[in-house]
């Protein structure tokens, strides 16, 4: 029983990082339709600002909000520099830009910085705990969980009280409407860049802080567990998105602790196989949108 | 049968009595709103429009009729720039627009009510009238969401509903009621009454007199040309893609020929 209170909220901790990056991931796939390949790239660079901030002797309180800054910023140029050129564009082609980009960046990390890992140190209180009961819970995890949950309820605030969030939903439904309502195309779709390079910040910031390192492909996994958890909520839907992370989040963690330990290595593949099953029986995810076509 | 403008007294109709505030009571005739000149539209190789030249004065209420496949909807959508002109020029106002973005010339004053209504599904009905008052003040939207509540009380029943559990003719008048929501000049409308239930195509009809009687001009595509000609003041006939005819309504509802010619003789 402790066990299981134990895994279901280390399983939450994860699951809220894979739900503000599927929740990014959601966001510009509802606007541009555009399943973004590119989304670990803001960690992956951002890793490279913490990288070289904490090593010139800033301290975290410092970094966490460069993390977020850069990770806007590098958002935001992508948009600019790639993706606008591809707007309007088939699926297909916005999606290979993505790897495109994602092949770019590291590309680049590795022939102007360097091919090694990068350590920095991570803050003191990553691997403190706290006792609830019997229970030994992870500050780290429990900061992670009360973030998430501030971030997911400002974000649902924004969508639903702003004219922005209001402007993105309707363009997420149908674009060409939402522009004869008078919504600009570039101030949707940025606008969407700068909200899903934000949560990729976030993200970041706990998914750097425990890494402790990155590399120059260090924005894949972030990146493939962000697009997982989107596609297991349902491409389109933002509420799905939010719970594929969970669910992935706690299939890892759950799985990790009731394979024997012989098949322990075999997590991932495990639940690269659930989610092949999920597909079959349900290949719109958990949560099916059905939106007005889009021209 | 001429319809009458004003306010309309059955209970299914919008009250407009609370637009006059915001719209010019009279109108100026003779003044350009609109201006097509030599205006080609193509998907591929085709061409939807053919050199097409029309007119709409500000005050008017003119009607656009055809068989199907005509180039109607083309037409509207040209004009509020989803579609690019491969030829020809589009004016409003005096001003050359061909080729501006829908969302800029919504600002300028030209409002599309687009076909098939495309009402956001998944916003409520108080949503979907916020996004259509995007470009305007939040005062003014405010204000403007006040007089909406008192036009078409149907929506107000309905405010907080998701659009898509709307009837066919509650939809009809939320996206009219959303285009209104900019305060356009020049106010385009594609099959406002296709699919609608005789009661609530006479609603439609008596909105469009009530809007011209506040000022608003009109540019109207219906597959219902009877009804149309009754209270345009001018029509277009549009065929593959051509003006064919035009004329007051009165003049084109007296020729036989053009109905008879339109496909199932939906006259």
């Amino acid at each position: 029983m402790i066990e299981l209170a134990q895994n279901l909220i280390d399983g939450l901790g994860r699951g809220s990082i894979y739900a503000l990056l599927a929740l990014g991931v959601a966001v510009i796939f509802g606007v541009m339709h555009l399943l973004n390949f590119a989304h670990g790239e803001m960690i992956t660079v951002s890793g490279y600002a913490a990288f070289w901030a904490l090593g010139a002797g800033w301290s975290w309180t410092v970094v966490v909000p460069l993390i977020l800054v850069v990770s806007v910023v590098t958002s935001l140029l992508i948009e600019r520099l790639a993706f606008s050129r591809v707007r309007g564009a088939p699926d297909f082609t916005l999606l290979l830009t993505s790897f495109g980009v994602h092949f770019l960046v590291s590309a680049l990390l590795l022939l102007y910085v360097s091919a090694s890992v990068k350590n920095y140190s991570r803050p003191g209180w990553v691997a403190d705990t706290w006792s609830l009961g019997s229970l030994r819970i992870e500050v780290f995890d429990t900061v992670v969980i009360v973030i998430t949950i501030i971030t997911l309820l400002a974000t649902t605030a924004l969508l639903q009280r702003t004219m922005f969030g209001l402007a993105l939903r309707a363009a997420a439904a149908d674009f060409d409407t939402a522009r004869l309502m008078g919504v600009r195309s570039n101030s949707v779709i940025r606008g969407a860049f700068a909200l899903s390079g934000l949560l990729a910040g976030i993200a970041g910031v706990f998914w750097l802080m425990r890494a402790g390192s990155t590399n120059p492909t260090a924005g894949i996994d972030p990146m493939l567990k962000g697009v997982l958890a989107a596609l297991i909520g349902g491409l389109g839907s933002l509420r799905g998105a939010v719970l594929g992370g969970f669910a992935l989040g706690l299939a890892e963690v759950l799985l990790r602790s009731w394979l024997p330990n012989s098949l322990a290595s075999l997590t991932e593949g495990v639940v690269f196989a659930l989610i092949a099953l999920l597909f079959i029986f349900r290949p719109q995810g958990l949560i099916s949108v059905t939106h007005a076509e889009r021209v | 049968m001429i319809a009458t403008a004003g306010p309309i007294s059955s209970g299914h109709g919008p009250e407009l009595t609370a637009l006059r505030g915001s719209q010019p009571q009279t109108t100026i005739h003779n003044e350009l709103m609109l201006q097509l000149h030599g205006v080609t539209t193509k998907y591929g190789a085709i061409s939807a429009l053919r050199e097409v030249t029309l007119e709409v004065n500000a005050g008017e209420v003119v009607g656009l009729i055809g068989p199907n496949g005509a180039g109607k909807t083309t037409l509207l959508n040209t004009v509020a720039g989803l579609l690019q002109p491969s030829n020809g020029t589009v004016q409003l106002a005096g001003d050359d627009v061909t080729g501006t973005e829908p969302e800029n010339l919504l600002r300028r004053g030209l409002a599309l009510v687009p076909e098939h209504r495309r009402i956001f599904v998944d916003l409520t009905v108080e949503e979907n009238l916020r996004i259509g008052g995007a470009t305007v003040s939040g005062e003014r939207r405010r204000e403007l969401l006040d007089d909406m509540q008192q036009q078409f009380p149907v929506l107000r029943s309905k405010w907080t509903t998701r659009a898509g559990y709307l009837s066919g003719g509650e939809a009809q008048q939320l996206a009219i009621a959303r285009a209104l929501m900019a305060e356009p000049k020049l106010l385009m409308m594609d099959e406002p009454s296709l699919g609608l239930a005789p009661i609530l195509v006479d609603m439609v009809f008596d909105l469009i007199s009530s809007l011209r009687s506040n000022g608003v001009t009109l540019l109207v595509v219906e597959q219902n040309a009877q009804r149309m000609l009754d209270i345009a003041d001018r029509a277009y006939v549009l065929r593959s893609g051509q003006v064919v005819s035009e004329g007051t309504g009165e003049e084109l509802l007296g020729r036989s020929d053009l109905f008879e010619s339109f496909v199932g003789g939906s006259a």
